[in-house]
């Protein structure tokens, strides 16, 4: 087809300017017979014999350039044909020169491969990476694995490839941030272990690696499985072409895909203009590698400074707060709100939270801008813009997370220009064969709208609908995730919906006794991670061990209770305050959207002042 | 008594365990339970197994999952006397392929009687925030 497309292109050309010679040949001829009888016309005995010797010449020409033209033609399609060859050949010994390359970085990321035969022997049988792949996952975090989890128990022996810029296997965030922070295992960040509040052990990887199907066997092996590639980042995404290419130049192509690619830390435009001895001492928290360097560094400095009011700098601050007495370390926290958590807790609550996060010992500085940074005489100078300054060894920048829209140009998807994020619709899809899921997803709620949620729990809940969705089956984002927060072993809350402290809130509160406590509510439950009990209550009661009696923290106003958040008189956002294993109660209520008269009557639902 | 107060937008009320004691009269709407997009449990409303439970971890998409169904069904499904005792078969490959992965079916968790249909309680007791396959000791 090509060939034919090229060579007529060529021709065109060619064949306008012979056909005008043609014409034109025969149009000159014409013009001249027909002149001729009137020049000639008294002697026409003369006439015939001129024009007869004429047009030989033009028939002869004419003949010459069109056989001229056939003969250009016919050679330059057959050194286009040569050229096409050429190329293939070319192209072909390209991508045979990549796999080699492929097989050794292969060979280096499997774990147990001491001799690789492939490395040593000049022809080996090489053995080739997947080039195709019926579900593709971009992304190795929470929704990737829940999606491939959800793909594996809908589609039997479903073969799926997991596609990861880290060189770590999927593992759960929130540990990074609390859990492994408390562990009193010297190892812990080699082991990546900790041990929950009711002495439960697990790893941060959601499986071991006996669990992943090797890549370079997931077409072969019988009953399907999960394969994850590491250290590999998809760089382009044809979509038209079902296929993705990564950073190598290889390609793969997909019959569904599934892009979660999450998002990386943003930084602060001062401490980027500061130049580089203020960046090499600023941590961005987000992955396995920044909580092994964040805790090397809390060993090694006297003062750290967390710039962030939100989730994670609160939870950072408490647990580098916790060790600062037993290392003799200085820790502070500044943001702009009033206080920690200002964007999600209502004003006497946050207030509440910064006086807990002070009793952990970390200094917390409230309404504080940063105006610009500095090292100075050996030390990070931060200025704000009320003309305080604070002198610190090590900055964690906590300031929000930037949604990864990478393969947004090349895939034709669409980015919210309100949340970030890749935009989908309420059954999580972009196009035809993507969807989208956790952080980066910027999804249509039913029930709330519009919405982009950075939970761990919504990760899991948007990756296993997309997953249920990438085999078949329509369902719109229903099930609302949920996300919880301790600060410390003494205050902690769940919450699900829209929990966003500018709307009006009602809270209905109660006295909090030494059972309510977020390590008396998972020794009680016998979970580890509090989410993982609400979903429990399917699977069975679990027997209530003893809770070891917690003093109750004296002048505490409030002590537990439920937070309604409002808009139009809807609840749309639920926090459970120190109350626990009630989200189904709260799930329902936001389920039902409905106009509450009383709220303190709705309230009465949770049952707060008992366990 | 409870009392109130008014911070602004936020309206905080205190309540005693007395205030709280008659019942609510707050309406809740009342679940349908053929609602396609509702989560459900182990089992769904025509009777098949959710596959895609949180409550059975992982079991089903790890890579003993073909086999896992395969028993799991077989019982479900068993009209014998004895409830899946025409499934010993499938059982059997099961417990052969998780000796195979030690450390996914820890082998301390023997061969678990399966849940019956009444009680929706599955031989792994985990979880929703996606543990180890090996069902976790309680």
């Amino acid at each position: 087809m090509l060939k034919c497309r090229a060579a007529w292109r060529r021709l065109a050309p060619l064949a306008r300017a012979s056909s005008t010679l043609c014409r034109q040949n025969a149009k000159r001829a014409v013009l001249r017979n027909e002149r001729r009888p009137d020049l000639n016309c008294s002697q026409m005995s003369t006439a015939p014999s001129g024009g007869g010797r004429e047009n030989t010449l033009y028939v002869v020409l004419v003949g010459a350039a069109c056989l001229g033209g056939g003969v250009y033609a016919y050679r330059t399609v057959l050194g286009d044909k040569q050229r096409y060859q050429e190329r293939i050949s070319e192209i072909a010994s390209r991508t045979r020169r990549v796999e080699p390359e492929q097989q050794k970085v292969q060979t280096q990321t499997e774990p147990a491969d001491p001799d690789s035969e492939t490395a040593v022997e000049p022809t080996p049988v090489v053995p080739v990476l997947p080039e195709h792949a019926p579900y593709l996952l971009i992304g190795g975090g929470t929704a990737s694995f829940a999606a491939a989890r959800s793909i594996r128990a809908r589609d039997p022996r479903a073969r799926v490839l997991i596609i990861t810029d880290e060189q770590d296997l999927p593992y759960m965030r929130p540990p990074l941030s609390k859990e492994l922070w408390f562990s009193d295992d010297p190892a812990v960040t080699e082991t990546l272990r900790f041990k929950q509040w009711n002495g439960k052990e697990r790893s941060i990887y959601f499986q071991p690696p006996s669990f992943y199907v090797d890549p370079v066997e997931l077409t072969k092996v019988e009953n399907g499985g999960v394969a994850v590639m590491t250290g590999k980042k998809v760089v382009h995404m044809d979509v038209r072409g079902n296929k993705v290419r990564l950073c190598d130049g290889s390609e793969i192509t997909y019959d569904k895909c599934l892009i979660a690619t999450g998002g990386i830390p943003r930084n602060m435009q001062v401490i980027e203009r500061a130049g580089e001895e203020v960046t090499k001492r600023t941590t961005l928290f987000r992955k396995i590698d920044d909580f092994k360097s964040l805790e090397k560094i809390s060993r090694t400095v006297k003062s750290i400074t967390i710039i962030g009011g939100g989730f994670l700098g609160s939870e950072l601050a408490c647990a580098l707060g916790r060790k600062s007495a037993d290392v003799g370390l200085e820790v502070m926290q500044m943001f702009p709100e009033k206080g920690n958590m200002g964007k999600v807790l209502p004003e006497y609550l946050s207030n509440w939270t910064t006086e807990k996060v002070r009793r952990e010992g970390v200094q917390v500085l409230t309404e504080a801008l940063v105006k610009n940074v500095n090292f100075k005489e050996g030390k990070v100078e931060i200025k704000l813009k009320d003309g305080r300054v604070v002198k610190t060894d090590h900055i964690v920048a906590a300031v929000g997370l930037e949604p990864n829209v990478d393969l947004a140009t090349s895939g034709g998807l669409e980015v919210d220009s309100d949340f970030g994020g890749y935009r989908v619709n309420a059954e999580l899809q972009a196009r035809s064969n993507i969807w989208v899921a956790g952080d980066a997803a910027c999804f249509y709620d039913i029930k709330l709208g519009r919405r982009r949620v950075e939970h761990h729990d919504h990760a899991v809940v948007s990756g296993r609908l997309a997953g249920e969705n990438m085999t078949g089956a329509s369902k719109p984002y229903w099930h609302q995730s949920m996300f919880w927060s301790d600060l410390g072993p003494d205050v902690g809350y769940e919450a699900i919906g829209i929990v966003d402290s500018s709307l009006p809130t009602v809270g209905v509160f109660a006295k909090a006794t030494a059972k309510d406590t977020p390590k008396a509510a998972t020794e009680q439950s016998g979970t580890g991670i509090r989410s993982e009990s609400e979903t429990e209550a399917v699977a069975g009661k679990m027997s209530p061990t003893l809770s070891t009696p917690i003093p109750p923290v004296a002048k505490d106003d409030y002590g537990k209770g439920v937070i309604f958040y409002l808009r139009d008189n809807v609840v749309v956002g639920i926090i459970l305050w120190n109350v626990f294993n009630r989200m189904p109660i709260a799930r329902k209520i936001i389920k039902d959207g409905e106009q509450h008269a009383d709220l303190n009557e709705v309230a009465k639902l949770f049952n707060i002042h008992e366990d | 008594m409870s009392y109130c107060r008014q911070e602004g937008k936020d309206r905080i009320i205190f309540v005693t365990k007395e205030d709280h004691e008659a019942p609510s009269n707050a309406e809740l709407v009342a679940d349908d339970p053929d609602d396609p997009y509702e989560d459900h449990g182990l089992i769904l409303p025509n009777g098949d197994i959710n596959w895609n439970c949180p409550c059975l971890g992982g079991m089903a998409s790890g890579p003993c999952g073909q086999q896992f169904k395969e028993a799991f069904s077989c019982f479900h499904y068993s009209k014998e006397e004895v409830k899946g005792a025409d499934c010993v078969e499938n059982f059997r490959g099961m417990q052969e392929c998780m000796q195979k992965y030690p450390e996914l079916y820890p082998q301390e968790e023997e061969a678990e009687s399966p849940p019956t249909d009444s009680d929706p309680a599955p031989p792994s007791t985990s979880e929703d925030q996606l543990p180890p396959d090996s069902p976790s000791a309680s």
